[in-house]
């Protein structure tokens, strides 16, 4: 009962959250200069009144703002997000057609970091002070400091122009394949490069974050506790202190998951990944309204879900944390 | 001895021909060809969209009744024949017999009358203008139009191309919303190529027309244009192989002249001579220094040309010398006045007008690196003859907004020409294109009574004697008041590998289509 009520609860603050940032979005898109109508006919390079009158009426931009903002709202209250001017499409659709690869992008980056970051922090924190601690936390600061674009396209300038190991754009080879599994292992092969890519930076952050944490929690009570009672250090450090100490790493899982959904614009775009943060970052160019707040919503929801996920699994860890309702 | 020298030198020849021969089969059958597309466009049917990348995909779809040669001659296309009148008022246009659309049905001069006078006069705004000058637009029998002037239009001939007129289909079209018509996505047109599939985000695919009504062509059997948004990931994407052809703008200019090194790489300016297009500074003419011809003529002494055109545009191009760019009919060299690189000059006519350092806003092109740092070259040779330049950095949209707002004392800029004045040049010119909220018409505010009536008596002049004279008097006044400074009459090289043959054929280049190109 008291789950439901938490859930219940959680999720209404959530929708309220969720159309306080529609509204937000809504007037700061629209604080920057130049309408899509302009962008539009600037792109066909020859444009008259009739043509950027057709293009307002059109896409209803000649509505005062507040009818604008109105009609989105209504349309967003019955799951429509409205038409993208520039791709011609539904922007529900295509943030659905976009969805699949953001999130195999994406997921595959977490699951990277995480998996790398967390086994290397722990490994790190359980050889403080020697050489290989070192290593770890050297190389975790590079990639923690290095420019994601800089690790983009050098990785793809490494393994896929001078080694030629590796696809450096696209997510599949198009037009050539011959069953499932060659089209899976294909888009396995084009994943590497912007998942690796994407993963580093969180990877460095996990580790860091594990390593500090684990250090920090070997020096409890409990923990020479657990020595006094003759566990060797292996289950000490597995049993006790890496399940204590990963809930700030819980904390910082659920704020990467929380931006999965809105994509990496800067990693899509090296590597032409067709995912949602391209999407975003084009419709932003071309001040495509509906799009670019269809975007922020689906994120903003996803940041929303996934922060009262992690607070579930802050109680599956850590069975003391009673959950504020 | 004579004769028998000649008959060895045929013997020889026929030798060297047989030889030659499996190197001279022809053009090879099959293939594909990946191109990149950047951005991607928001639809491909070109009657509606009419942006760079949708014409390039499009081009290949859809057909006009005519196609320009590189020095903007007519050729056939979905005509066979056509007749000008000796008044200059009647046009009078043969079909191509046998055509047939994408779906089977066949096209007729009804189609003809409903793209020119229905649907392109509602939907394109470049093509409205043209047809203002028409007065009627008639079928006397299926494989016959005749276009009515109301009074001569000298480049009337040049509308009729696949980029301004493109044919479409009168049976999918008519009495539907042609903006929303789902044809749209999956467009129908009478060309080399068929619509294959669209996957947004990743490529656009055409494959081949096999009942297209030229025999033979095309060669490929599919073109994948490739949608990646990065400009180092497609240079890497054709050093790489996967991508075959760079169309003009594709890559920034400084990775131009690396790739053209690269093995297996072919480049070529050719293509761009229908569009002739012309890049300059403008002016502001409504107020402040701008509104001095003496600042405009010291802006245009002070900018060294020559640099940009080695440096930044790898010496394609031409250095301008006036408003009309290099391809663009009736340019009179002869009737401007040139302002050469002349610091000094320059100097001094801010000496006689009094500049006292005013700071001028200048919100360049954001079309990339290219741009930017043509700015910063541009606002160095301002500062060294001692004017104050503010750079004002902008997105896409915004600086369409500054622009269209007038907002600006200077700024970069290029437009198309179209190959004739009263296509591409006057409408930056002419009082009557000044309207708010467009970055692409007389945006620098200029007015000039003699020259809205020289212009008007180019456009409608005949024979093309009185265009000329016409025209000459523009470009003298035009480069007296120093409208605008005219930059370079650009080129966007196209970097294809070498195994690709006859791609450019056309003055349109690769908006043109790929129906004449093979992949060996």
């Amino acid at each position: 009962m008291q789950t439901l009520w938490f859930l219940s609860s959680r999720l209404a603050k959530g929708i309220l959250v969720v159309l306080a940032i529609v509204v937000l979005d809504f007037f700061l898109i629209h604080l920057a200069p130049g309408d899509p109508a302009a962008v539009m006919a600037g792109e066909s390079g020859a444009t008259d009144e009739i043509f950027l009158q057709q293009l307002r009426v059109k896409f209803g931009l000649d509505k005062p703002l507040l009818t604008q903002l109105g009609l989105y709202l209504w349309g967003v209250v019955r799951l429509d997000l409205g038409y993208s001017y520039r791709q011609q499409m539904p922007v529900f659709d295509l943030v659905m057609d976009r969805l699949p690869a953001t999130l195999i992008l994406t997921g595959a980056a977490f699951v990277f970091s995480l998996v790398i970051g967390v086994a290397m922090g722990a490994w790190a924190a359980a050889n403080k002070g020697r050489p290989l601690d070192r290593l770890i936390t050297t190389v975790s600061l590079i990639f923690y400091a290095t420019p994601l674009f800089w690790m983009a396209l050098m990785s793809v300038l490494v393994f896929s122009v001078w080694l030629d190991w590796l696809p450096g754009f696209g997510f599949e080879e198009v037009g050539g394949h011959e069953n499932f599994l060659e089209r899976v292992l294909d888009v396995s092969r084009h994943l590497v490069l912007p998942a690796v890519t994407l993963g580093l930076f969180f990877t460095a952050v996990y580790v860091r974050m594990t390593r500090s944490s684990m250090i920090e929690t070997a020096r409890m009570d409990f923990v020479k506790t657990a020595r006094a009672k003759g566990l060797t250090e292996r289950v000490i450090l597995r049993r006790h202190v890496l399940r204590n100490a990963v809930l700030p790493v819980v904390t910082l899982a659920g704020l990467q998951a929380g931006q999965m959904v809105g994509g990496a614009v800067m990693t899509e775009t090296v590597f032409a990944w067709p995912g949602i943060g391209r999407l975003m970052y084009e419709a932003l160019l071309q001040r495509d309204y509906n799009l670019l707040l269809g975007v922020f919503l689906v994120s903003a929801a996803m940041v929303v879900v996934f922060n009262i996920l992690t607070d579930w699994v802050y109680r599956l860890v850590d069975p003391r944390i009673e959950v504020a309702v | 001895m004579k004769a028998k020298l000649l008959g060895t030198l045929a013997t020889s020849l026929v030798l060297a021909a047989a030889l030659a021969g499996p190197a001279l089969a022809g053009p090879k059958e099959g293939g594909r060809a990946n191109v990149v597309i950047q951005p991607e466009p928001p639809g491909i049917m070109t009657g509606i969209v009419q942006n760079a990348p949708a014409q390039m995909v499009g081009g290949n779809i859809f057909e006009s009744l005519l196609r320009f040669d590189t020095e903007l001659k007519p050729h056939p296309q979905l005509a066979t024949s056509w007749e000008i009148s000796p008044d200059g008022l009647t046009y009078t246009f043969k079909l191509h017999p046998g055509v047939k659309w994408h779906d089977g049905k066949p096209f007729t001069s009804a189609d003809v009358v409903f793209s020119a006078d229905k649907f392109l006069r509602e939907t394109n705004p470049r093509t409205r203008a043209s047809l203002s000058h028409v007065e009627s637009i008639t079928a006397p029998d299926d494989l016959t139009v005749v276009f009515k002037l109301k009074e001569t239009f000298g480049p009337f001939i040049r509308m009729f191309e696949a980029g301004t007129l493109p044919m479409v289909p009168k049976h999918i079209y008519e009495g539907t919303d042609f903006k929303t018509n789902p044809a749209n996505n999956a467009p129908i047109g009478t060309g080399p190529f068929k619509f294959g599939e669209w996957v947004k985000g990743s490529h656009i695919r055409l494959v081949k027309n096999p009942d297209y009504y030229e025999k033979g062509l095309p060669h490929l059997d599919e073109i994948y244009w490739h949608v990646i948004p990065d400009a180092a990931a497609r240079a890497v994407a054709f050093e790489t192989g996967k991508i075959d052809i760079l169309p003009g703008g594709s890559v920034e200019n400084f990775d131009v002249a690396r790739l053209a090194k690269t093995k297996n790489a072919c480049i070529t300016d050719k293509g761009w001579e229908f569009f002739a297009p012309q890049a300059w500074l403008w002016f502001n003419h409504r107020q402040g220094v701008t509104a001095d011809v003496r600042f405009r003529k010291a802006v245009s002494y002070a900018i060294d040309r020559k640099f940009a055109h080695e440096a930044l545009w790898n010496g394609m191009g031409k250095v301008s010398t006036g408003p009309f760019a290099d391809s663009t009919a009736f340019r009179d060299d002869a009737a401007v006045v040139k302002y050469d690189y002349d610091p000094a000059k320059a100097k001094a006519l801010l000496k006689e007008m009094g500049y006292k350092g005013e700071v001028i806003r200048f919100p360049y092109m954001p079309y990339g690196e290219t741009w930017q740092r043509w700015a910063e070259a541009i606002k160095q040779n301002l500062e060294d003859v001692g004017i104050k330049v503010e750079l004002i950095a902008t997105d896409v949209a915004g600086w369409n907004k500054k622009m269209g707002d007038w907002d600006f004392d200077i700024s970069t800029t290029y437009l198309y020409q179209y190959g004739d004045p009263a296509l591409g040049v006057s409408r930056a010119y002419v009082s009557t294109n000044i309207s708010k909220g467009s970055p692409f018409n007389n945006v620098g505010g200029y007015v000039d009574a003699d020259v809205d009536k020289l212009f008007a008596e180019g456009a409608t002049g005949f024979p093309d004697s009185a265009r000329q004279k016409a025209y000459s008097a523009v470009q003298k006044k035009l480069s007296e008041d120093a409208v605008y400074a005219w930059l370079i009459d650009l080129k966007f090289p196209t970097i294809t590998h070498c195994n690709v043959k006859n791609l450019i054929t056309t003055g349109i280049g690769v908006n043109d289509g790929f129906k004449d190109a093979w992949i060996e």
